[in-house]
């Protein structure tokens, strides 16, 4: 299936030099009584690289078969990532360079968003919210609940935030994937 | 934001209307419906139905602003909607408002120097100075910037050895050429364009490689493409016959030829000068918009 460069928008995927890409910005240009042309601005869904490609008006490209699959998070196993169709009980491994900061969130049995690319996984979205572990803090100022000072807390995935003065180990905690912040504390 | 530019749009029409109405020009009308939209190969065109003859929205009102001189009007402006399908973009809306004016007994020259006292006139209205937002002064006179030039110094090719690929043309002129304009933070006039670009425009008399037409850059945004014009009827009639097989051989529409226009040639054009201003971006300049959105009150996104 072939995309024509009027069909171009925000998001749209589609195969260029034989990586999946995502449209993130596109322009129409046209000087006066000339050819058409649009200006983009690509991602490269594997790698995050950013491509700036013009096309001719009517320039034809090749569309990305995308696919996102619900999948369950099971365990690491040497460099790869084990995950399973909950439904098939398929399981698919991803190597590590593919899953980005998607580790820094992973817990056992956490059912995530698999990726796949004309039906390899090529990556995986955490749920925007996780809960997660403080295995290390210093301890907690009982008082001091909104003090915008925060201090380091090393979560149970082995990442590290920046936390309330108010947070103690063993706490369990809001994180929000996208920003890899902290948004509350919530109770076990 | 979007009432204090329309508040400038509404200045800088009247401030265009006063400025041509004090050098005796004289507003006219021409139908937006028309029986030929311009066989431009690329422009599309919007066709209309129910007028009991095939009829497609005017891509520009030169054929009927053509025919008004050649009746006797020698100075005569419109500021009419023009619809060209498929231009959707930061700069452009397929509905659009143009400023289009001619004057006779006259060359690109005049036109350019129309053109440098619309804009001024059109900022000093709304701005009380010629100092745009990003800094560029639009005050008389503007640079002149042959093509063969440009693409020398900008993008480092003789236009010649480029120009059998029109498309190669078109990609240097906006990734190398437009941008040097738009660093030079000073309105440029772009002047003799290849003559594979003629449109319709005369060729340059002292040199039939070129054709004598105009575009006008400020801050990289292109205000106006303006021709000394055409006026012979059979190097005319030439060009449609081309521009329609050219549509027809790249598989696009192929409309109508404008007889009646053609039959005005013959019976005689002066020498004359015509230009047309977008006007939107005219408006975008001296308020300093990015995007046409931000100076037309219903653009498509929000109709």
């Amino acid at each position: 299936m072939m995309y024509d460069t009027s069909d171009i928008r925000k998001n749209l995927k589609v195969v260029i030099d034989g990586y999946p890409y995502a449209v993130v910005d596109h322009q129409f240009v046209k000087p006066g009584k000339g050819q058409a042309f649009t200006r983009t601005k690509l991602k490269n869904m594997m790698t995050g690289a950013v491509l700036e490609r013009t096309f001719k008006s009517g320039e034809k490209l090749e569309k990305a078969d995308m696919e996102e699959r619900q999948m369950q998070y099971l365990y690491p196993e040497g460099d790869a990532w084990v995950f399973m169709d909950t439904t098939s009980y398929e399981q698919i491994q991803l190597q590590r360079e593919l899953l980005g900061d998607t580790p820094d969130y992973l817990q056992d049995g956490m059912m995530v968003d698999v990726l796949f690319w004309s039906n390899k996984p090529i990556g995986v979205t955490p749920p925007t919210f996780v809960e997660l572990e403080v295995i290390e803090t210093e301890p907690g100022y009982k008082g001091d609940t909104t003090s915008n000072v925060g201090k380091p807390a090393t979560l149970s995935t082995g990442k590290v935030i920046s936390v309330p003065l108010f947070v103690n180990q063993n706490d369990l905690l809001k994180i929000d994937t996208r920003t890899g912040e902290y948004v509350e504390r919530v109770k076990k | 934001m979007l009432l204090d530019r329309l508040r400038a749009r509404a200045q800088v029409l009247s401030a265009l209307r006063a400025f041509l109405d004090a050098d005796c020009f004289i507003e006219v009308e021409t139908p937006l419906a028309v029986p030929s939209p311009g066989l431009d190969v690329h422009l599309a065109a919007l066709e209309v139905s129910g007028l009991g003859a095939p009829r497609w929205l005017a891509t520009s009102p030169e054929y009927q602003m053509k025919r008004l001189l050649c009746l006797g009007l020698p100075r005569i402006y419109q500021i009419s909607r023009c619809f060209r399908r498929g231009e959707l973009g930061r700069h452009h809306e397929p509905e659009f408002t143009m400023l289009e004016l001619y004057r006779a007994e006259a060359g690109s020259e005049e036109l350019m120097r129309d053109t440098e006292g619309l804009v001024e006139a059109a900022a000093r209205r709304v701005l009380g100075g010629t100092i745009l937002p990003s800094g560029t002064d639009v005050a008389a006179p503007w640079a002149r910037l042959t093509v063969d030039d440009a693409f020398r110094e900008h993008a480092g090719v003789d236009v010649h050895d480029v120009l059998p690929d029109e498309t190669r043309f078109f990609e240097l002129l906006i990734d190398k050429v437009e941008p040097a304009l738009e660093a030079m933070r000073a309105p440029v006039f772009l002047t003799r364009w290849p003559r594979a670009m003629a449109s319709l425009a005369r060729l340059c008399p002292d040199d039939a490689r070129w054709a004598d037409r105009f575009e006008a850059y400020v801050d990289g945004l292109e205000l106006c493409n303006g021709f000394g014009e055409l006026t012979d009827p059979v190097e005319q009639r030439a060009r449609f016959a081309h521009d329609q097989a050219a549509r027809r051989e790249a598989g696009l529409d192929v409309y109508p030829v404008d007889e009646r226009f053609l039959e005005a040639l013959e019976q005689g054009m002066p020498e004359s000068g015509g230009n047309a201003i977008g006007v939107d971006r005219v408006v975008m300049a001296i308020t300093g918009a990015a995007h046409i959105e931000e100076v037309v009150a219903f653009p498509q996104s929000r109709l």
